[in-house]
């Protein structure tokens, strides 16, 4: 697990991601080596915080392609809800990502002192994780059909 | 075009080059030593002349997997072991260079070689070289234009009086030696995109543009822009020529190319540039209007002609070795372009 909060990151200049150093080459090199990665983001601002931009941004154009890409998404209020939907899907989207659709939301009202205490959020994290699993082994084996088309 | 000393009459010129890649042979997982390596670009250098090539680059890189940081050196032993083949920077990074001693240097080939030395100029995709040799990276665009137009002047004059941002004044400076005939080709190098091509239009200096994979049409904008920029800044389109460069191999079937090619480029583009070739992109090479000449000898002609009326470019280089290509199947890539590919190619695009 990458915890932003315990690394540092230096801003993107657009260079090649191999060519940083320290933590921010250890976070380029551990997103471009996953086969599946899960996304934990608060809202700031009605926006994805600028620290997850910045992990796109040190990334190539393309750099999520054969991965599979999910989401855990907290915010102060349910009115933030779309914000994942129109802002952070589209970027995956580009830099083209499996995602699994059906993200979990979570909101203040489900944590009390650092645990979530809705049930529901609960039951919505395992099937997150399921559907996480079961993509990229589905996704796995449909790549391996098509390369045998290929002949690669 | 006979300033960049290129005659079409004789048809698309035919050239190979290398980046100077030195990585591992993925299907054995072994890599020769970079002195090895070296040696055989000179013996491919031999081997593309005999086989009636046009051309032959070595391109500057200082990172890791590469062996040709020193390229005008390798460039200066091919001229010696060579008669007739036109040898070329494929390219030389102009931004973290002084462009004095780039011109020098590639004058010195000319004489050497009897007048067949070029430079392509470019800006480098990877930029760890910026550091290695002091220049700030922040730089990256005005150091390119800024040097690129010295060494244009450099080559137009032999008395340079020149001041800049990021090199100390030229006051009276005679730059020697001059080359064989008063001047050198200077191409500039074009990733693809249709930014660089105007660049290179409104300078008025050749363009030669790298194609790594895609759709033929998507490469003619560039190379049609370019020539409308040309225009628009007052020079003739018909007298700069155009280059192109693609990943490069022959097999006796499309399949045996694209299954023992493939573990190169993508071996290889995962170590130098941090993500390997996807498949499907490759496999689309079987496809004419695929920019990928890997193939059949027959296939790779039919591409390679398809360009041709397309972008009616002068010159083709083809990258063969990229990504530990031993030195054996060089060796026969260049026996099937000498043997089945150049005719063809010649035939069908020289002035009858």
């Amino acid at each position: 697990m990458l915890d932003l909060a315990d690394l540092e990151m230096v801003f993107s200049d657009g260079r090649n991601y191999l060519e940083y150093d320290g933590d921010t080459k250890y976070i380029a090199e551990t997103m471009m080596t996953a086969d599946a990665i899960i996304i934990g983001t608060p809202i700031f601002q009605a926006s994805i915080p600028a620290a997850l931009k910045n992990v796109f941004d040190l990334l190539p154009e393309g750099a999520f392609r054969d991965k599979v890409v999910s989401l855990v998404v907290t915010a102060g209020s349910s009115k933030h809800f779309l914000i994942a939907e129109q802002q952070l899907k589209p970027i995956l989207s580009f830099m083209k990502a499996q995602i699994v659709q059906q993200y979990v939301f979570v909101e203040a009202k489900d944590f009390h002192r650092g645990m979530i205490i809705n049930d529901d959020v609960l039951f919505r994290m395992d099937r997150l994780v399921e559907d996480t699993v079961m993509l990229a082994e589905a996704y796995e084996a449909i790549q391996k059909e098509k390369e045998k088309v290929y002949g690669l | 075009m006979k300033k960049y000393r290129i005659n079409p009459e004789t048809g698309l010129e035919f050239g190979v080059f290398t980046l100077g890649d030195h990585l591992y042979n993925p299907h054995i997982g072994e890599r020769i030593s970079a002195q090895q390596r070296i040696k055989e670009l000179i013996e491919v250098a031999k081997l593309a002349e005999q086989a009636g090539l046009d051309f032959i680059g070595v391109g500057e890189s200082h990172q890791e997997f590469f062996a040709t940081q020193a390229h005008s050196i390798i460039l200066s032993a091919i001229a010696q072991a060579t008669e007739k083949i036109k040898l070329g920077s494929t390219s030389t990074i102009i931004s973290t260079s002084d462009p004095v001693r780039v011109y020098e240097d590639f004058a010195t080939i000319d004489l050497i070689s009897n007048g067949r030395a070029e430079i392509i100029a470019g800006r480098a995709s990877r930029v760890g070289l910026f550091e290695l040799l002091g220049y700030d990276l922040r730089d990256y665009e005005e150091l390119f234009e800024e040097k690129f137009e010295l060494l244009l002047e450099i080559n137009e004059n032999e008395m340079v009086n020149w001041s800049g941002e990021h090199r100390a004044p030229l006051r009276n400076a005679k730059i020697l030696p001059r080359p064989q005939d008063g001047s050198l080709p200077i191409w500039r190098a074009v990733g693809g995109t249709p930014a660089s091509a105007i660049k290179a239009g409104l300078q008025g200096v050749p363009m030669s543009q790298a194609m790594l994979g895609g759709a033929v049409s998507s490469f003619k904008q560039p190379i049609d822009v370019y020539r409308q920029a040309l225009q628009q800044a007052g020079h003739n389109p018909a007298e700069f020529p155009v280059a192109t460069t693609t990943f490069f191999y022959a097999a006796e079937t499309s399949q045996e190319a694209l299954r023992e090619y493939y573990p190169h480029i993508n071996e290889g583009m995962k170590l130098t540039n941090g993500q390997g070739f996807p498949k499907q992109l490759f496999a689309q090479a079987t496809d004419s209007r695929s920019v990928i000449n890997v193939g059949s000898p027959q296939q790779i002609i039919e591409k390679i002609l398809y360009q041709y009326e397309q972008f009616n470019h002068q010159r083709y280089m083809a990258q063969l070795d990229f990504g530990g290509v031993p030195i054996d199947k060089m060796k026969k890539n260049i026996e099937i372009i000498g043997n089945e590919i150049l005719p063809a190619v010649k035939k069908y695009t020289a002035k009858k």
